[in-house]
């Protein structure tokens, strides 16, 4: 990083010199000139800090408090759609875009996921269990961006119902402008909703099989609480703990986007940013995501903790 | 952990329907690729990338066998290589004959027609082509001389239907047919009825005659090329390459990329992870800290750092899918091995003196193999989808036709959008077979080796 950013530096101030000759024409001798360069670097290098090695404790320090502003610096290539070069705007005009898409289709896919894993773990071998397990296994075999492909070509070509590419055409400062956008995205969240439940619905399933054989579930059977209760409010409720971890890194996992769903529908999101960034190393740009991402990483472990607690009064110790 | 015998567990997987299905299905994949690596020569593999190599064949041609499905045919893409040749002398003038005969049977015209020669003469000689069409009508298409050499030379060249020479010509010819001719190309008219500008069905002889004056000139390669919209099996691509060739040559290398990255990585962990577990205490806890290490770090960001960076040659890229393979199954590994490690026999040799190599090989390992068979199975779909992945974002190796690859050329040209569907739905449908296969193979062993999933 500091040796990218001091060739950056020599690079900027040769440039600057050539762009303008009359400073070099100023010069009486070479070595005079050199000087007067090597100054010119010198006192950039200072003020970025880059004087001092990475570990001093003042650099360390000043990093970290600009990370908790979220002041990224500026990113060396990629801008914002508005113009802008600072990585926050650009973090920022990304993330919702994701949220939008990718936290929507979780939510959906967890949702028809556990109803559909608790109906065939309550029917056990039924043609609903079948469906579901196969459904599972033969959708977690196939790309997700080639159904996105197909799916293109089926929806946008052979019948013209939705758009191929999922960025809205008509500027933001437009009325229609959201409903512009949510008919964008109405086919990437299918695709990705349509591969994703199957998975959900399996794995789901597996922990719902392993409760419905314990013991207090057989003795609420014998006692003639009925079945659907027993499935969806006692067993569903003990399955919770996995489920909730599995969801909260999902949710967060889902604002990192999709690289290779996003490139395929051509959605401006976190997902493109990353690939974009990676691309042409953009290193302001990696951090800051990568950041954001942890941060939202870490709040969702926190949150499913919290929550397990809820679901699974055994771990609530203390009090 | 239930030990079971491998003769039970092979009992068990023959009964199981998907696990005969993946067996039938790897089956067949491993028969395409030996099939392939036998009878398609290696150059075309090579040359995949060579756009000059494909020059001959034709542009997003659709594959042939949709004329069999369709009432309306579409012309096929035809490559004529052996003409009827006739030579005359009569001392002073020789004259050398290529005739292609072609049997035009489709409802649309050809896109074109290229006359590719090379011919070693004397002097300069003249080359004259003409067509004779299924209506008796002769057309004149083009006359030349080829340059002027005192010297034996060869001279190679192509007559393209757009040439402004034929175009000329036809147009003084024009009084055969009942329509205007001036805003048609030489082959829609070629090919027309006289009456309206419709396809005109029947055999057309295509004839190239080239006379010479005193010497004799030599026709060393001659063909024809009736440019159609139809072309092979599978069809061709916007760089003309035939998507047949791809689609065969990608079967090995995505059976290969799949099998090695996922038993390096099973084998790997195994071994990491019993090694850990047996030796326990402190190396067990660092091992296990670095394994977390790797474990938490995303895997496709750092995938396409690393083939940005280093190398997208396809040997690295299988290693750097190892890297993050082998982490889930040390894991699960360490815990087996736990349990194993308590069991009376494996105390019974530690105390009998034996190194603990061959502990570790001789009566852990062993009780691993179940387990790491079928986790072989199932990682091989998770290494061929993540290498497709990366060919998608246009990382993978150029050099190599895998099926991602094609599937981004495919994405790059916007197929989807352009409805070029047999550009995009085969690699795809190949992925997915060869990612079912293993899916099921790993199922069925996951359902014995795990019994309890089965209840």
């Amino acid at each position: 990083m500091d040796v990218i950013l001091k060739q950056g530096i020599v690079f900027q101030v040769r440039a600057e010199i050539t762009e303008n000759p009359t400073i070099a024409d100023s010069f009486s001798s070479v070595s005079e000139f050199e000087e007067f360069v090597q100054n010119q670097i010198n006192q950039r290098y200072k003020i970025l800090g880059l004087d001092e090695p990475w570990y001093s404790p003042q650099r360390v320090g000043f990093a970290m408090y600009k990370i908790l502003l979220l002041d990224f610096g500026h990113a060396t290539f990629l801008t914002s759609d508005a113009g802008s070069s600072d990585v926050k705007d650009i973090i920022f005009e990304k993330l919702p875009r994701t949220i939008l898409l990718f936290t929507t289709a979780t939510i959906i896919i967890s949702i028809i996921g556990i109803f559909l894993g608790a109906l065939s773990a309550s029917k056990v071998g039924s043609i609903v269990d079948r469906v579901t397990s196969s459904f599972a296994i033969i959708s977690s075999s196939f790309p997700v961006w080639w159904i996105g492909m197909l799916m293109i070509f089926l929806f946008s070509f052979t019948y013209q119902i939705f758009p191929a590419r999922a960025t809205p055409d008509i500027p933001s400062s437009d009325p229609g402008y959201l409903l512009s956008l949510l008919y964008h995205m109405t086919l990437p969240l299918i695709t990705i909703v349509m591969i994703g439940f199957g998975s959900w619905a399996y794995l789901v399933r597996n922990f719902m099989v392993g409760i419905m054989q314990e013991d207090f579930i057989m003795a609420k059977k014998t006692i003639g609480i009925n079945q659907k209760k027993i499935v969806y409010s006692h067993a569903l409720k003990n399955a919770a703990p996995p489920i909730v971890t599995i969801l909260a890194l999902s949710l967060s996992g889902s604002l990192g986007g999709a690289i290779i769903t996003e490139a395929v529908f051509d959605w401006p999101g976190m997902g493109r940013l990353y690939f974009e960034a990676i691309t042409v190393m953009d290193l302001p740009v990696i951090i800051g995501s990568t950041y954001i991402l942890t941060v939202f990483f870490l709040i969702g472990i926190f949150i499913a903790d919290l929550l397990y607690g809820y679901f699974d009064p055994r771990v609530r110790t203390g009090t | 952990m239930s030990s079971i015998s491998p003769q039970e567990i092979k009992e068990e997987f023959f009964k199981s329907k998907m696990g005969l299905a993946g067996i039938a299905i790897l089956g067949t994949l491993i028969l395409i690729s030996i099939i392939t690596i036998i009878a398609i020569p290696i150059e075309t593999f090579q040359e995949w990338n060579n756009p000059g190599n494909w020059i001959t064949y034709p542009k997003v041609a659709v594959p042939i066998w949709v004329n069999f499905l369709n009432t309306e045919k579409i012309p096929e893409h035809k490559i004529l290589e052996s003409p009827n040749i006739q030579f005359n002398s009569n001392g002073e003038i020789s004259l050398t004959s290529h005739q292609f005969g072609i049997n035009f049977n489709y409802n649309d015209f050809p896109n074109d027609f290229i006359y590719l020669f090379s011919s070693e003469y004397l002097g300069s000689p003249l080359l004259q082509m003409s067509v004779l069409r299924p209506d008796g009508i002769k057309l004149e298409l083009i006359s030349m001389s080829l340059p002027h050499s005192n010297i034996k030379t060869v001279h190679s060249e192509r007559i393209f239907s757009t040439d402004d020479a034929i175009k000329k010509n036809l147009s003084l010819q024009s009084d055969n047919f009942s329509f205007n001719l001036d805003r048609l190309s030489a082959e829609d008219i070629v090919f027309s009825k006289t009456q309206t500008n419709e396809p005109l069905k029947g055999n057309y002889i295509f004839s190239i005659d080239t006379y010479s004056i005193k010497s004799e000139t030599k026709m060393l390669e001659s063909k024809l090329i009736i440019g159609g919209k139809a072309f092979g099996i599978m069809g061709t691509d916007e760089l003309r390459r035939d998507l047949a060739v791809g689609l065969l040559w990608g079967t090995p290398l995505a059976l290969f990329i799949g099998l090695v990255v996922s038993i390096a990585s099973v084998v790997a962990g195994v071994f990491y992870g019993v090694y850990a577990g047996y030796k326990g205490k402190k190396t067990d806890e660092t091992m296990m800290r670095f394994n977390d290490v790797i474990y938490a770090l995303p895997a496709l960001p750092f995938l396409i750092i690393l083939s940005v960076t280093i190398s997208n040659s396809i040997f690295v890229m299988v290693g750097f899918l190892m890297i993050f393979g082998w982490v889930g199954i040390a894991k699960v590994a360490r815990s087996m091995s736990l349990q194993i490690k308590t069991r009376g026999y494996v105390e019974a040799a530690n105390m009998m003196g034996q190194k603990d190599s061959k502990i570790v090989l001789k009566h852990i390992i062993p009780q691993l193999l179940p387990y790491a068979f079928a986790s072989i199975a199932i990682s091989v779909p998770a290494a061929i989808t993540t290498e497709a992945g990366l060919s998608f974002l246009g990382l993978g190796d150029p050099s190599f036709p895998t099926w991602g690859q094609i599937l981004h050329d495919a994405n790059t040209f916007g197929a989807a959008s352009r409805g070029l569907w047999w550009w995009i739905m085969p690699p795809g449908v190949m992925i997915a077979i060869t990612g079912l296969a293993f899916v099921f193979i790993g199922n069925a062993l996951d359902a014995i080796v795990n019994p309890k999933l089965k209840r």
